[in-house]
């Protein structure tokens, strides 16, 4: 039963990559840039969700954490002509390097504190990129068009077909998501992943059969970081500049938000969450132009979200998901 | 030596809005261990407000400062109720990321109703120098200090000499028993909530004149109230009084006489001392680790 | 028509039925004990009263209904919860502690704390101590000046014994004793010191998982058999 009910996840799986390969058949250039950003964002939050949602931590500042990542690679690449492609996992590494930096001391903090720390971290971050600005570029930021080692602005051929900016950069962001989702899948299945699950159901039970709790929170935030950092190096590719403003404290709440739609604690409602923070804003444009109207209805919803429905779209997905299953299964 | 002393007073006076500020976050954390991240934006909001009465309205300074404070309180009172409430139960991260929606949504309203330009806020003060023992002070600093100050020592009196206030505090420190007497937990929770609201929009409206006023006016305000929160302890009210005051005396000091770091380190320096409080004296310089009275 | 009448009263922590159907009475001016084992759902009786845990059945006091009434409410028609553990605010001062228990008269409580200070003068002299500074039994005796302070109509007195050396335990009875004939203070007992419960109230209940097991006149009981074998240890 057990077998069965994982292969109706290969084959979903297996669906969903073949869509994503012709999706941009459909699509306008535009659109398909628009769908690039949702698995940016996909990315990061998936990274946020292993730290939330599988050892119940909770971190207001992920987009810290991007920002890492993207500066990373706008360095490398900007600074010292490095070929992007090669900067995503380093920019991801450093990134994690970072999170393990913050994990150590963190597994002192509860909850609350942690979550008060990310958030100054958040808040402080774009001060600090401005002021050393002789690595960083200071508030003028790293400008990547046209750069030597971007591959996207050169131009690629995929089997005779010669891709547009946009179709290189959903492409690639699409391919890392989808990667990095099995990375995730596999690790959550294996035993640090049943780990993490037993964190967040009872830490005083997880110790009491032996689980180094420090060791794993802090494993557990220097993953999440990793993705986020991951994440924010795309973004710098997918928008060839980053400058202190690109990364504010309204991007590591949004990613909250994005987390908790999706459901904290469910790989499900991932690609729901994502979809959210891309096209809310412009889904709100029909209500008003006004700027900060998608910020509202941002706010609303995660206020509604955590009132109703406290696991978010994954645990819809997975309730609404159920009686399918069984009925598919219940000759077995 | 004369700049030494116009720098303390200055740093008093942002000190005395970061007080302000951190008594807020104080106040609530107090009663439900929650951190309440939308205080900002609340005083944001109330600011906003105040301005669309002197400016549009014509009010004179003193009655919209008045009203708006009542309209503060009412208005946190409000969000208790109907947004806070709901959730009193769940778990104090799930509260948290309820005020995180409440912050991106203030947040959004004021850009949404009144656009993301800076505009100017009148001061209550003269910005006229007073001169004492030769060196020049502004009577602005020392208006907001007074205001601060006088704010935090009138919410002192009412917790300790009315009937309203002991409920309230009873209500903080052992619901349960509260109840007993015939406290209403509730409502003293939303009462709460009311007046860190009133706080909240008094540092808004004390920093609006030099900040000038815009939807992300009190971002790095409220990262050096919760600073100064945790420096002088999360559930001690005169903690957050001391530790904003030095707080902002220490930032002024500091950005002047270390050139390292100026004016741009001053959020990373609030950071470097939430953690650094946090590891080796999480419950600050006035708190106390008292287990929570189930 | 008695001060407080239970009817068919149950009650329940989420998925466990504590009390399953407990009737009594407790009439002006008695002083009314309940007995039984730990578990038996003393506590429980008396939490079901002030509104402190989920309830269901009659509960009448002073001819109104207070079933449906939640702590707040039925403090303010005048029922006094002494809580197991004192329940006092350590926080607070002896002051402060005993200016709450007049939380819901209206108008000054000098008077009522007058009269808690005339029953123990210690109180007025350490009126600024911390209570959680306070021994045990000050911290009953102050638990129970606060009760006072409400002019309650019945006091529901929760294990006062508990944790308290006898002769502290003797001189805390002693007063309960003296309000109840001098000023005719009703009170409902929870406690599992039997002898000395048996001592001090008319009529006592004996509860067994969640349902009232003996009743009658405390002379009575003390000379049923069961009862003084399984709470009178002879």
């Amino acid at each position: 039963m057990r077998r069965l009910l994982t292969g109706v996840e290969v084959l979903a799986f297996a669906g969903g990559v073949v869509f994503l390969l012709f999706f941009p058949r459909w699509l306008s250039d535009f659109r398909t840039s628009q769908v690039a950003y949702v698995g940016i964002y996909f990315i990061a939050i998936l990274g946020l969700n292993i730290l939330t949602g599988y050892t119940g931590q909770i971190s207001l500042g992920h987009g810290a954490f991007m920002a890492i990542g993207g500066y990373t690679t706008a360095i490398l690449v900007g600074h010292h002509g490095v070929k992007d492609l090669w900067t995503i996992p380093l920019a991801g590494l450093v990134a994690g390097v970072a999170g393990l930096v913050v994990g150590i001391p963190a597994l002192r903090f509860s909850g609350l504190y942690l979550a008060l720390v990310t958030f100054a971290i958040a808040v402080a971050l774009p001060s600090g990129l401005k002021k050393f600005d002789h690595f960083t570029g200071g508030t003028q930021g790293i400008n990547l068009f046209g750069v030597k080692g971007m591959t996207g602005t050169l131009g690629i051929t995929v089997f005779g077909h010669k891709l547009t900016f946009n179709e290189w950069i959903y492409y690639l962001t699409w391919t890392v998501a989808v990667v990095l989702l099995a990375v995730a899948w596999a690790l959550l299945r294996s035993r640090p992943g049943r780990t993490f699950r037993a964190i967040r159901d009872s830490e005083v039970a997880a110790t009491s059969s032996g689980v180094n709790l420090p060791l794993n929170k802090t494993l557990a935030f220097g993953i999440s970081a990793f993705y986020a950092g991951v994440a924010g190096s795309l973004f710098a590719i997918a928008t060839t500049f980053v400058s202190p403003e690109t990364f504010p404290i309204i991007l590591s709440l949004y990613l909250v938000i994005g987390a908790a739609v999706a459901g904290l604690g469910s790989l499900a409602g991932l690609a729901v969450g994502a979809v959210f923070i891309q096209y809310l804003p412009d889904l709100s444009q029909q209500v008003s132009k006004s700027p900060g109207a998608p910020s509202v209805i941002y706010g609303v919803v995660l206020i509604v979200v955590m009132l109703i429905l406290p696991t978010g779209a994954g645990g819809l997905v997975k309730k609404i998901g159920e009686p399918l299953t069984n009925w598919l299964f219940r000759g077995s | 030596m004369a700049e030494f002393w116009q720098q303390v007073v200055s740093g008093l006076a942002s000190g005395g809005i970061y007080a302000s500020l951190a008594l807020a976050i104080v106040l609530i954390y107090r009663s439900t261990r929650v951190i309440n991240f939308a205080q900002g934006e609340m005083g944001m909001f109330a600011t906003f407000i105040a301005w669309w009465l002197i400016v549009e309205q014509g009010w004179p300074y003193w009655g919209a400062f008045a009203a708006t404070l009542a309209m503060a309180f009412a208005g946190g009172v409000l969000l208790e109720r109907v947004v806070i409430r709901p959730v009193e139960n769940a778990p104090v991260l799930t509260v948290v990321i309820v005020t995180i929606g409440l912050l991106i949504a203030l947040n959004g309203l004021a850009f949404w109703i009144w656009g993301g330009e800076s505009r100017s806020f009148p001061s209550a003060f003269s910005t006229r120098p007073i001169h004492i023992g030769g060196v020049a002070f502004s009577i602005q600093d020392f208006g907001v200090i007074g205001v601060s100050l006088g704010a935090v020592v009138l919410l002192g009196l009412f917790f300790r000499f009315t009937k309203l206030g002991l409920g309230l505090r009873a209500a903080a420190l052992n619901p349960n028993a509260g109840r007993l007497v015939g406290v209403r937990v509730g409502w003293m929770l939303a009462l709460g909530w009311g007046l860190a609201s009133v706080l909240g929009a008094l540092s808004g409206m004390m920093i609006a004149p030099s900040v000038f006023l815009d939807p992300n006016m009190m971002r790095a305000v409220l990262l050096y109230a919760l600073a100064a929160a945790v420096l002088g302890g999360l559930d001690s009210p005169v903690g957050a009084v001391v530790g904003g005051l030095m707080l902002g005396v220490g930032l002024n000091l500091i950005g002047t006489y270390v050139d390292f770091v100026g004016n741009e380190l001053k959020l990373p320096f609030a950071l470097v001392l939430i953690a650094a409080v946090l590891l080796v004296k999480p419950t600050g310089l006035f708190g106390r680790a008292t287990v929570r009275r189930v | 028509m008695p001060l407080l009448q239970l009817q068919g009263v149950a009650a329940r922590y989420g998925p466990t039925q504590a009390l399953h159907d407990v009737s009594l009475t407790v009439d002006e001016g008695e002083i009314v004990a309940v007995l039984g084992a730990n578990g038996a759902g003393k506590t429980t009786t008396l939490r079901a009263i002030s509104g402190t845990v989920r309830r269901s059945g009659d509960i009448v006091f002073g001819g109104r209904k207070i079933a449906r009434r939640g702590p707040e409410s039925v403090a303010r028609l005048g029922v006094a919860h002494v809580p197991e553990g004192r329940g006092t605010f350590a926080e607070l001062t002896v002051r402060e502690n005993l200016r709450l228990g007049a939380y819901t008269r209206r108008g000054r409580s000098g008077d009522d704390l007058e009269r808690v200070h005339a029953l123990f003068p210690w109180m007025a002299e350490r009126a600024g101590q911390q209570a959680g500074t306070l021994s045990g039994g000050e911290q009953q005796m102050l638990a129970l000046g606060r009760a006072l302070m409400q002019r309650p109509r019945l006091v529901l007195l929760d294990e006062p014994s508990l944790g308290l050396a006898p002769l502290v335990v003797a001189e805390l009875f002693k007063i309960v004793r003296r309000l109840n004939e001098e000023e005719g203070l009703s009170v409902l007992l929870v406690e599992q010191n039997a002898n000395l419960a048996l001592d001090t109230a008319a009529r006592a209940y004996v509860l067994e998982v969640g349902n009232v097991a003996l009743e009658g006149e405390s002379g009575e009981l003390r000379r049923n058999e069961s009862v003084r074998r399984s709470y009178l240890g002879y």
